[in-house]
């Protein structure tokens, strides 16, 4: 059994990541009708900016955890002023080739530099009150030993999600946000700067891509590549949820990593595919998705 | 509707003319290759990837759907034929009609699950289809995982021609070639491709005028897969191995990249944009992964400023279908 709580935590950490992930695709793609295929590697530059907040500069993960998605987001909002901006009223597959580009450009520039390898990057050991070292160590629940810096992560980014959802959906800035998506011409004629408000949203999403990658720096090694699998298996994830809805999103990412997690314990040897045996299976009972409109 | 192609010219008996003489042109300088001492091995590799791509563009092209999975046509029928002919000890004709046909078959069943989504969809469903069937090869026994499939006997073609001689293997690499792209061609100009380019531009107003778009859009999947497989056991032949970079992402990425270089939805453009993207890779090898970032800014380069390619711009220059 403690296997199984085991494999279910990692499915959880996993499912954060597919959740904060899809969630920024989505809200991207509401704005700039465009699949963020680069989102992989600005994950990858999360972590990086971590690696380098650290060894350079000394600042530790609580920095990294402000930080990295600041600089990340402030890059990506770069990348739109000077390229995606430009794609506006053409196809949407120029955006998912453009983007594509883009993430060659950055995991290659990352490889010469930094090889295949995974770098090291240690939980944080601070604050240190009482018994606690930061994050290291872990509690003894009783059924199964819970490592903190896991923990920590499931619930942190729970939190981040449905704070985005509660952005999106219930301030005045979202119901400005989900009106330019509906209608943006009409938005603007109230005197909304539509341009700038869909700058602002590539950051966001972009912002949260990289949030995660700090979060799975000391999980999963910092590597070039580390987004770039990933990002296949969140784009099934996308599929199987749909980019309707926020809370969708949320709850796909999750339920998807957790069923990965199942498999890893009960068939091994399947859980690199299940996720995207799932999305064969939900195409073919329900082609729209889970909670999808027609696209 | 379609952005793809905004310059779409009417097929008229003079555009046909000019595609054939230069199809004439390009057949007569490919038959030339062995007599001008350039290196066999790279203008056979080209050709295979030639006629992936030209494969790859009868979808985006001609019917508006970008598969980002093409690589899983291409490894899956090297793979087939790899294993048909070192395993089973099968003549060369028959590892080819083999790999083509589990090409065809993964066609049917990876298209029907893939058209069900129109779009941005289709493009990461093709992707999340090709990098399922990685998994499965990576585990599977009998492509050997990160090794692959050496070694792999040439043998007589129809029992009387030597495959082990580069000359023998270019001219059946680029007969190979030639069929496939005159299939395409013929595909591109019948009654089904102007049904087809049709769904591109509107596929609402299609199903008013009655047509099942999905079948067609099958079918053309069907086609597309099937001539990709093709060219994945001819390819076989030349490298004499099937790995599973045949079937990575990248090497989808990279299939796109030709098309997108020689010009989406133009006849020529794949040809052109394989012959760069490969001798390309051929000149800067030693620059490691530079070679991916150059891709990368090619890419982003063609879509900022160059969407209708090398042929496309050419075409448009000359007012002309090409």
């Amino acid at each position: 059994m403690q296997a199984l709580y085991a494999q279910l935590l990692v499915g959880l950490i996993n499912g954060s990541f597919y959740a904060l992930l899809s969630l920024g695709l989505a809200v991207i793609f509401g704005m700039l009708n465009i699949i963020n295929f680069a989102h992989g590697a600005l994950y990858m530059m999360g972590a990086f900016t971590a690696y380098f907040l650290l060894s350079l500069g000394g600042l530790g993960y609580w920095w990294a955890l402000i930080i990295a998605p600041i600089v990340v987001g402030i890059f990506g909002m770069i990348l739109e002023r000077t390229m995606l901006q430009w794609l506006a009223g053409l196809d949407h597959l120029y955006g998912l080739l453009l983007t594509f580009g883009i993430a060659l450009i950055v995991q290659g520039v990352f490889q010469n530099y930094f090889g295949s390898s995974g770098l090291p990057y240690a939980i944080p050991d601070y604050p240190q009150i009482g018994d606690w070292r930061g994050l290291q160590g872990g509690i003894n629940l009783g059924f199964m030993f819970l490592p903190i810096y896991r923990g920590w992560v499931v619930i942190f980014s729970l939190v981040v999600c449905f704070a985005t959802w509660f952005l999106i959906e219930k301030t005045q800035l979202g119901a400005y946000l989900r009106a330019a998506t509906e209608n943006p011409t009409l938005v603007r004629a109230f005197g909304i700067n539509v341009p700038r408000m869909i700058t602002l949203t590539y950051g966001l999403g972009v912002g949260l891509a990289a949030l995660a990658g700090v979060l799975s720096a000391p999980i999963n090694q910092v590597r070039p590549l580390m987004g770039a699998d990933l990002i296949i298996v969140v784009f099934a994830v996308v599929v199987i949820g749909g980019m309707g809805s926020i809370m969708g999103s949320i709850i796909t990412g999750f339920a998807l990593g957790v069923i990965e997690g199942l498999t890893k314990y009960f068939y091994p040897e399947a859980s690199n595919t299940v996720v995207f045996v799932l999305m064969v299976l939900v195409l073919l009972v329900k082609p729209t998705g889970l909670t999808g409109r027609a696209a | 509707m379609s952005a793809l192609t905004d310059d779409t010219l009417p097929v008229t008996p003079r555009a046909m003319r000019d595609e054939m003489i230069v199809f004439a042109a390009m057949a007569l300088l490919l038959a030339l290759v062995p007599f001008t001492g350039i290196y066999p091995f790279f203008v056979m590799q080209a050709l295979c990837f030639a006629l992936l791509a030209c494969a790859f563009n009868l979808l985006i092209g001609y019917g508006g759907l970008l598969s980002f999975g093409h690589a899983m046509f291409l490894g899956t029928a090297g793979y087939v034929t790899a294993h048909a002919l070192k395993v089973w000890a099968l003549p060369p004709e028959l590892g080819i009609v083999i790999g083509t046909a589990a090409a065809t078959l993964l066609g049917l069943v990876t298209g029907y699950i893939s058209i069900r989504r129109q779009g941005i969809y289709f493009s990461m469903i093709t992707l999340a289809l090709s990098q399922l069937l990685y998994f499965i090869y990576l585990q599977a026994p009998f492509t050997h995982g990160e090794d692959g499939i050496q070694g792999i006997p040439q043998g007589h073609l129809f029992g009387f021609l030597d495959l082990s001689k580069p000359t023998v293997l270019y001219y059946v690499v680029l007969a190979g070639f030639l069929g496939g792209f005159l299939v395409i061609y013929r595909t591109i100009n019948s009654p089904f491709g102007e049904v087809l380019k049709s769904i591109r531009e509107n596929e609402q107003r299609a199903i008013s005028l009655g047509y099942k778009t999905d079948q067609y859009k099958l079918l053309a999947f069907i086609i597309s897969g099937t001539l990709a497989g093709f060219a994945g056991s001819l390819k076989v032949f030349v490298a004499q191995n099937a790995s599973l970079t045949d079937v990575h992402w990248t090497m989808s990425g990279e299939i796109v990249l030709m098309t997108l270089v020689g010009g989406l939805g133009t006849i020529f453009g794949p040809v052109v944009g394989a012959f760069v993207i490969i001798a390309m890779q051929q000149y800067l090898a030693s620059y490691g992964q530079w070679v991916t970032v150059i891709q990368g800014v090619i890419f982003v380069a063609c879509v900022l400023t160059f969407r209708r390619g090398l042929i496309g711009e050419i075409a448009h220059f000359l007012r002309r279908s090409l």
